[in-house]
């Protein structure tokens, strides 16, 4: 089956896009040795700047360099406004989506979504219903993944409304790229993006009632695959960086444990999963969480960003119905359009996906991270008969769609440089306003015809260049 | 500060202190060991010290059986076994420093991990190639590097006086200790041996020298030492950084200086203990028994150190 791939760089005769001239021109200009030089540099910076990332499963390498690629991807104003429009359309409806579901269930009620759909997902959590949060926000970090299909359309692939990572690689890169080559920046307008963190920290002020809240970040500890992300973002809000011990919860307040006493805690950004965050309420066995903080949750005396249960929004069976979301809460067609999905619980869309395996990508409706998937094109006549078989036993746990053929961007490899497939994360922000910096995570999949882009299945990055108009 | 850092950083600084004291410990006895000898003459007794003193005589002997000095040395030094090696501190010292690396300054923590990291090649080639002296210096040399680059870069804030603490308790618990094991070794001929015999001379200078208060007790003396000089040197005079008295006195001024009133306990204890030295002779307390008096005094620094650890480290 030939592919015709959307090519960010070069348009399909072969002619460099506009925008991407200027880095062209340049590119053309420098010696190949002084390029080399510059990614040997950035790799002994990131390494001595400990910009790591650790890997499940990996008995050898537990902290990793996330390989980091020079060539930029870069978008045009115009292309950015119409996704920061579709980003905070997407993430305005999911919010009134969850706020809904776990209030009046409207939505329910008008047939829009089945409710099994919802209450029997197991990321709904009762615990939230009927609880009022402030403004009404969910999730207040939220990262849209996008990609673009073979015609330059940018689709929705999945949201990640739950403890999105990665914002620490968008800032380093941006970091790196003008510290190698000031010069690109000097002779372009490229937006800024090194205000993510004070967006952030007040994003999590906002979302509390309380002037002047106390925020956190909570992180599951040191051998969390994210943890540099952590420290990284409490660092740089000018916040302490907590991990469950350090907290308790006295009279439905929460405080931490400081060498002047008891703190009082306002705000956590936590990056810990629902189920560990608190052992009285959700897995016991949990060390990393903090006993009795979901009673003092749901008395209000303190925020969790993102909420308990965003889950059951972002979850893959749910993901089908967005645009009737959007529709259904903000009466607007959506901007930014989703992935034609078949729903395997569906007998009859089952049968199809059945019947077009090798064309289709299977993921489970839980997965993340790229584990647990199958892309049909790639795979082999075992991997298809084996999910084959899964898919059979438990259809419900499977969504599955049409192989995109994912944007290419120029890239450095072993023999030069190659196109290489890419998507693109940007953050989204709820406070008083949902907002994001104009620019997001890109991450590009190394391997050559590869689709998957996830760090943990050796994807890299690159920095993500917004151009002024 | 979060009561976890300030514990992190606090140990990470009398791991380090511990590994500098086990050194000098080790240099005193390696060096007395090769003194004529009354006893066997082969030196092992003046070797099984730093394991009297540490306590951990009895699970070398439960590891290795009979007494035998390169196995002595090597398990007090580099043994990754044994938890109070020089060896084990070190690691500690380095995990400590890895959970707070945002709280130092890259200076102490480049200092810590190389140290780390050169602890490693050097347990790889083994003491005896190494040498043992050389050994001791160098432990030493990297202790004051840390202190060096801690004094030289970090920010005079919470962190700074956790790491001090860390320091001066575990300083005042190891002079104590080393007074006394020498103070011992003597047993109740002490009254017997007359101070300026080439033996006691011997004793007193090693540890004077193990303490680098040698060329302080010249200075002050006059004369050659002896037990009550020593133990006045040592225990009371606050002009001698690693005496017991100067010790008591930065932790006194450090916890004062802590904010917070989970701390009472622990400044009142420390106040207490400051004015008992300041308050007292070197004859007063020969008269109680200076063992007797030493004793009680490591129980007293260590309850100080557990008023510390629960005011701070694990208050809620």
């Amino acid at each position: 089956m030939a592919r015709q791939y959307y090519d960010e760089m070069y348009d399909a005769r072969g002619k460099c896009r506009p925008h991407y001239q200027e880095f062209a021109r340049w590119l053309a200009a420098t010696p190949p040795e002084q390029l080399a030089q510059r990614r040997r540099e950035a790799d002994l910076l990131f390494h001595r700047a400990g910009i790591t990332f650790t890997l499940y499963g990996d008995e050898q390498g537990t902290e990793r360099l996330i390989p980091f690629d020079t060539i930029p991807r870069s978008i045009t104003g115009r292309e950015w406004q119409g996704i920061e429009r579709g980003c905070i359309q997407r993430v305005q409806a999911l919010n009134m989506f969850l706020a809904d579901l776990y209030h009046g269930q409207r939505i329910i009620k008008a047939g829009i979504i089945p409710a099994e759909q919802v209450l029997a997902n197991e990321c709904y959590q009762i615990a939230m219903q009927g609880l009022d949060l402030h403004r009404d926000t969910y999730a207040h970090i939220a990262g849209v993944d996008l990609v673009r299909d073979g015609d330059g359309t940018y689709y929705v692939l999945e949201d990640n409304l739950r403890t999105p990572s990665g914002v620490s690689y968008m800032l380093e890169d941006r970091k790196m790229m003008m510290r190698l080559f000031p010069e690109l920046f000097a002779s372009q307008r490229i937006a800024p993006i090194d205000h993510y963190p004070s967006l952030l920290l007040s994003t999590l002020k906002e979302s509390s009632p309380v002037d002047d809240p106390c925020v956190v970040v909570l992180t599951p500890g040191s051998f969390n695959s994210a943890y540099f992300e952590h420290a990284f973002l409490a660092r740089e809000m000018g916040v302490e960086l907590v991990e469950g011990a350090d907290l308790f919860v006295r009279d439905d307040r929460v405080f931490m444990r400081t060498t002047a006493g008891p703190r009082r805690i306002d705000v956590i950004y936590r990056r810990l999963d629902d189920i560990y965050l608190d052992p009285l309420a959700f897995n016991p066995g949990s060390m990393l969480g903090v006993p009795g903080l979901l009673a003092a949750y749901r008395s209000g005396n303190v925020v969790l960003a993102n909420a308990i249960g965003t889950g059951v929004a972002d979850d893959k069976s749910v993901y089908p119905y967005v645009p009737d979301m959007i529709r259904f809460y903000l009466d607007e067609e959506p901007i930014l359009a989703n992935v034609p999905t078949w729903q395997c619980r569906k007998p009859d869309e089952l049968s199809h996906v059945l019947a077009h395996l090798p064309d289709l990508v299977v993921k489970e409706t839980q997965g993340s991270g790229g584990y647990g998937m199958l892309v049909g094109p790639a795979a082999s006549k075992a991997e298809l008969e084996d999910f084959r078989q899964r898919l059979k036993a438990n259809p419900a746990a499977y969504i599955a769609q049409p192989t995109l053929s994912l944007s290419t961007c120029p890239t450095f490899v072993e023999n030069g440089i190659a196109p290489r497939h890419i998507d693109l994360r940007p953050y989204v922000l709820s406070g008083k306003e949902t907002r994001l910096v104009p620019g997001g995570l890109t991450r590009v999949a190394l391997r050559e015809g590869s689709l998957v882009v996830n760090s943990s299945q050796g994807g890299g990055t690159k920095d993500t260049w917004v151009m002024a108009e | 500060m979060l009561s976890r850092t300030a514990s992190e950083l606090y140990w990470m600084a009398r791991h380090l202190e511990r590994a500098e004291n086990l050194a000098r410990m080790l240099d005193v006895s390696y060096s007395l060991s090769l003194m004529p000898q009354d006893g066997r003459g082969d030196g092992l007794n003046e070797l099984a010290m730093p394991l009297l003193i540490t306590g951990t005589l009895e699970s070398y002997v439960g590891w290795h059986g009979e007494l035998h000095a390169e196995r002595l040395l090597h398990f007090f030094a580099l043994d990754a076994n044994n938890p109070a090696s020089i060896y084990s501190c070190l690691r500690a010292a380095r995990g400590n420093a890895h959970a707070v690396r945002g709280r130092i300054t890259a200076d102490m923590w480049e200092n810590v991990n190389a140290t780390w990291l050169e602890m490693h090649s050097i347990a790889a080639e083994g003491l005896g190639r190494y040498g043992i002296s050389q050994f001791c210096e160098w432990v030493k040399q990297r202790s004051h590097l840390f202190r060096g680059a801690t004094f030289g870069t970090l920010m005079r804030h919470d962190a700074y006086k956790f790491i001090r603490l860390g320091t001066y308790i575990e300083r005042a618990d190891n002079t104590l200790r080393l007074v006394d094991a020498r103070y011992e070794m003597f047993g109740d001929k002490v009254a017997s041996i007359s101070d300026d015999s080439a033996h006691g001379y011997y004793q007193w200078s090693a540890l004077l020298r193990a303490l680098s208060a040698f060329e302080a007790f010249t200075e002050l003396y006059r004369e050659a030492p002896g037990s009550r000089c020593v133990a006045e040197l040592l225990i009371l005079r606050e002009d001698v950084p690693r005496s017991l008295r100067s010790c008591l006195d930065e932790i006194n001024q450090i916890l004062a200086s802590l904010p917070g009133d989970n701390g009472r306990p622990a400044q009142r204890l420390v106040a207490e203990l400051d004015a008992r030295l300041r308050y007292t002779g070197i004859d007063e307390i020969l008269a109680e028994g200076l063992h007797g008096w030493l004793s009680d005094f490591i129980l007293l620094v260590r309850q100080l150190a557990n008023a510390i650890q629960s005011a701070y480290m694990e208050a809620a």
